[in-house]
């Protein structure tokens, strides 16, 4: 018997599937402060949707709670505004139960790795396929400028007058250490950069995990400069390219190279090292994603931007479709009269 | 020798021994076998909780207690009238529950100085008579079966854990239980070992004959078959009649089914039973926690699944966030509360009924939801049913309350036919003409039910308070005033569409007996000795506790005094004294054990003394 969900499953999308942004758009008014990243991070996501090609009625926003956890409200297609922390484990039976649709969630550092961080590394390592924008400005914003688990040791906010003690989070090697097969990082300022992350994202069958730098103007700003402003980016921070080398600078004149298992800023022009010594990116290397990811914190290393690691493995739901495909084939299967008698049974007449 | 004959109306037997002698299964195709000659049957295991306990233990005690009976056998009895002891140990635990005269057989072999050191007896306990207020029949079963098994093939190990198998054949011949139900069951066991099958088969028959034969026992006791129903019955467990009750609902609502759950005892074995039936396309996610077992059910609730989570009480202090969530998004939810007693993790195995302020109350900001509860392990399967009816009709969470007792004990089951049960027929919206997320059905007050994947419908929805009918987020105070009232009176609706309380006895009078759950075994076996001692006392049970039936108001008010016996402090008489503002006497048992009869009839003996 096919139920009401298996319809509306397999139903096929009446018109074509041709949108533009503007589709996207749920009209009604942001409400982030004017200057807030979220507003880039919401306009490269609805310049990618119409060229996904999914039917509107098939993609499904899930937030925790947080400035970013709003992003579902702004978008013209499902939505759930859920608990502080939540979004995963809510998303996560979404997806096993309709594999059908296409899920992203909007979260932040504090939703996603503080109160929401057991949902995230086991949805990392069970690979559902879900789209993870984490929009991260290292403070928690909505509750006004606590320190959040990305905050860096000794930054000054409301909860930590004296200067933050704890050690952050690095986001993207808790995402590769957790099992996560899509792991990438951009930052607000960049629109095309960011729309082609999210693409890849949206286009990775498995779990994706997409750190966004997020300026927050009120509680946090300039927190990424270094690394997003036109003047400072160059110098501190690089590009991952799958296949290409790590070159950074004003001038294109350093790269990385490993020694051993360590990556060092080289110069390009001292005569010491061409670019064929460099390190050459490989998106399907999850060693190499790990040392990428570690850079993070190094004061002595660029930033690294970019796909950390790409790899494909088959999908949690997809498992879950392929027992029961298995098991409800076998002759005689799905009889619910084999479930209510067993062996033990008996009449009485 | 001549046997005499005795009929009984019922009867209590236990099979006690180590935790590896095979009680639990002796015990359950002993039921088993009861139930197919047409008796009541009742059970409750008794296993130790530690997974391994040491050999020969007083901790490592396993026990399987079975009342069977003509009428109708509402609880695993009270004081035991045979017991199987294969050890020492297990004569210890369990001899403080045998009736005076009642008959032990006991397992000689497992009375060696090791056995009786490790049960702390100074003396054997078989030979010093000290048990000579009962009926003690000392056997080397290890040595009989040796016997009996020495042309066979199977190693000596094999051959030891046929023991159970002699008791349970002498059990057999004392209560005239016929061989084939178990020799049935052995062939599909062991179809394909032969010879192990041949020994068990022989050692089976050989129990029989042995006690058929033997001098010690002179009387064969029957019981006669009881005027059940006609159909096909089976033992269950409330846990397994919970597991199957969800995928008939699922069924019956023409939906699929998704479990979200994170393993607790004693509401584990559901997770068990759903992650099986994977032949009926059922889902389930064993969650990292129970936030997420139940967060992901309400994923699955709203991507159109009837979603379920299975707790017991620390899990359930879980998810209460997430439920407040169900309530304002207003989705349907299956909530399973396995009771056990608390707080904090308490008494991990053992029944109580302390969840029903949690169930009622348990929640930030006005977040009423229907509660439900069953009264014995079949009634399990009626109310998982009752339960996704509610949520489904009603948009809304419900939490049925069941309890370690009544989860893991047994009684016969008539499997119902699929037409007998009650439709569900969830409201899908498919039309986006004139839809709005809020808009409710007049009468039941559910919001209607768009799906993701429907074209048109797209909308979002949050914990956020929203506006009616748009379901935009709203911050008015008067919209949140009418909200929280929707809210309620949709709740408070179900009312028109539950069963109305039955009241057993005179319908108006001085004591009335007001029971909820799984204590409802206990309390009717008491009502009906009372009654049957001519005493005037009426009985009223529950298993709607949200809202409550409509006539529960009336019906005590026609009662002078009313008693309610509970597995907590006074829950429910402190909600029937909240609502109702009326005042009631509490019987109140927290010690981890299931309320007894004679509890009840001793309370309700106490209060007819002092007449009102
Ligand atoms: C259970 C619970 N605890 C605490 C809060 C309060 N709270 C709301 S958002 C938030 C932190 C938000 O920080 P983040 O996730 O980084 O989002 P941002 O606002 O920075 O985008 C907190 C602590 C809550 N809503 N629920
Ligand atoms: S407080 Fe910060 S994060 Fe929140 S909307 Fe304003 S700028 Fe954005
Ligand atoms: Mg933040």
């Amino acid at each position: 018997m096919n139920t009401v969900v298996d319809e509306i499953r397999f139903r096929q999308h009446e018109g074509t599937v041709e949108y533009t942004p503007k589709d996207f758009k749920a009209g009604i008014d942001v409400r982030w402060c004017a200057g807030c990243g979220g507003y880039s991070i919401l306009a490269q996501v609805q310049r990618i949707m119409p060229t996904l090609g999914i039917p509107k009625e098939k993609i499904a926003f899930i937030s925790g709670i947080g400035c970013s956890s709003r992003f579902p409200y702004y978008m013209d297609v499902f939505g759930v505004h859920s608990l502080h922390g939540r979004a995963i484990a809510i998303a996560s039976g979404l997806k096993v139960a309709r594999p059908d649709l296409s899920l992203w969630i909007a979260t932040g550092d504090g939703d996603c790795m503080s109160i929401g961080g057991n949902h995230f590394i086991h949805a990392c390592r069970r690979n559902i396929n879900l789209n993870v924008l984490m929009f991260n400005n290292e403070v928690y914003s909505l509750t006004k400028g606590q320190y959040s688990p990305t905050s860096q040791q000794g930054q000054v906010t409301k909860s930590s007058p004296l200067g933050v003690l704890d050690d952050p989070f690095n986001p993207a090697s808790l995402a590769l250490g957790s099992g996560a097969s899509f792991v990438a990082r951009g930052y607000d300022g960049d629109p095309k950069y960011l729309q082609y992350l999210f693409e890849r994202a949206a286009k990775h069958n498995g779990f994706s995990f997409v750190e966004i730098y997020t300026n927050c103007v009120i509680y946090n700003d300039g927190a990424f400069d270094l690394f997003t402003r036109k003047d400072t980016r160059n110098e501190h921070s690089v590009m991952l390219e799958h296949g290409k080398p790590l070159i950074f600078g004003d001038n294109k004149d350093k790269g990385i190279k490993l020694d051993g298992f360590t990556p060092k800023v080289v110069s390009l022009t001292d005569g010491k090292y061409s670019v064929d010594d460099l390190l050459v990116h490989n998106e399907k290397d999850s060693t190499l994603a790990f040392i990428l990811a570690n850079m993070t914190y190094n004061q002595e290393l660029p930033r690294p931007m970019g796909v950390f690691q790409a790899i494909e493995r088959t999908t949690y739901e997809q498992k879950v479709e392929d027992q029961i495909a298995y098991y409800s084939g076998k002759p005689g299967a799905g009889k619910l009269e084999n479930l209510l008698i067993d062996e033990d049974s008996w009449e009485i007449k | 020798m001549e046997k005499q004959v005795q009929y009984l109306d019922e009867a209590v037997i236990r099979f006690a021994g180590d935790s590896g002698d095979g009680m639990q299964l002796v015990g359950t195709l002993f039921s088993n076998t009861s139930g197919s000659v047409g008796n009541d049957v009742n059970t409750f295991p008794d296993y130790p909780s530690e997974i391994r306990a040491p050999e020969g233990t007083l901790y490592g005690v396993s026990a399987y207690q079975i009342q069977f009976g003509q009428k109708r056998v509402n609880t695993p009895g009270n004081k035991i009238d045979l017991l199987v002891a294969m050890n020492a140990s297990s004569l210890k635990v369990n001899l403080p529950h045998v009736k005076k005269g009642g008959l032990i057989i006991a397992n000689s072999a497992g009375f060696d100085d090791k056995n009786l050191k490790l049960a702390r007896y100074e003396k054997n306990p078989l030979e010093d008579n000290s048990l000579s207020d009962y009926h003690i029949v000392p056997l080397n079963i290890s040595n009989i079966v040796k016997e009996e098994l020495k042309d066979s093939t199977i190693s000596p190990k094999h051959v030891d854990r046929t023991k159970n198998i002699f008791a349970l054949g002498m059990t057999y011949w004392l209560y005239d239980r016929p061989l084939n139900h178990t020799e049935k069951w052995l062939e599909g066991k062991f179809g394909k070992k032969a010879d192990i099958l041949a020994s068990n088969k022989k050692v089976l028959k050989a129990g029989w004959e042995f006690a058929n034969k033997s001098e010690v026992f002179k009387t064969q006791y029957k019981i006669k078959r009881s005027d059940m129903k006609p159909g096909h019955y089976r033992n269950i467990t409330g846990n397994n009649a919970a597991a199957i009750g969800l995928v008939v609902a699922a069924h019956k609502a023409n939906m699929p089914l998704f479990l979200g759950s994170y393993p607790i005892t004693p509401a584990t074995e559901i997770l068990h039973f759903i992650s099986g039936y994977k032949q009926f396309k059922v889902k389930h996610l064993q969650a990292e926690d129970e936030i997420a077992g139940v967060c992901s059910a309400i994923g699955a609730s709203y991507g159109g699944y009837l979603a379920a989570t299975t707790t017991s009480g620390p899990g359930l202090s879980l998810k209460v966030e997430a439920i407040g969530l169900a309530v304002i998004l207003e989705l349907p939810l299956v909530i399973i509360d396995v009771q056990r007693g608390g707080p904090s993790t308490g008494l991990p195995t053992k029944p109580e009924q302390s969840d029903l302020f949690m169930a009622m109350y348990g929640r930030h900001g006005e977040a009423p939801l229907p509660i439900v509860a069953a009264t014995s392990a079949s009634d399990c399967f009626d109310m998982t049913i009752e339960a996704a009816r509610i949520a489904i009709k009603y948009m809304t969470p419900v939490i049925l309350l069941t309890d370690g007792y009544i989860a893991q004990g047994t009684n016969p089951w008539r499997i119902p036919n699929l037409d007998e049960l009650p439709d569900i027929k969830p409201k899908f919206v498919t039309n986006p003409e004139g839809f709005a997320p809020y808009k409710r059905d007049p009468q039941t007050l559910a919001r209607l039910w768009a799906i993701p994947g429907t074209q048109g419908l797209e909308h979002r929805i949050g914990g956020l308070e929203k506006e009616d009918i748009t379901g935009l987020v709203s911050q008015d105070p008067a919209n949140h005033q009418k909200m929280v009232n929707i809210r309620a009176k949709k709740i408070e609706g179900i009312a028109n569409d539950i069963p109305l309380a039955v009241v057993e006895g005179e319908q108006q009078g001085d004591l009335l007996i007001l029971g909820w759950g799984g204590t409802y075994g206990a309390i009717k076996d008491a009502f009906d000795k009372l009654r049957s001692e001519g005493k005037k006392v009426s009985y009223c049970h529950l298993k709607h506790l949200n809202p409550f039936p409509k006539n529960l108001e009336q019906i005590l008010k026609s009662f002078k005094r009313i008693l309610i016996p509970e597995l907590n402090m006074g829950q429910l008489k402190s909600i029937i004294r909240s609502t109702y503002m009326i005042d009631s006497i509490g019987l109140n048992k927290v010690q981890g054990l299931p309320l007894k009869a004679y509890e009840v009839e001793d309370k309700v003996n106490e209060l007819l003394k002092v007449k009102e």
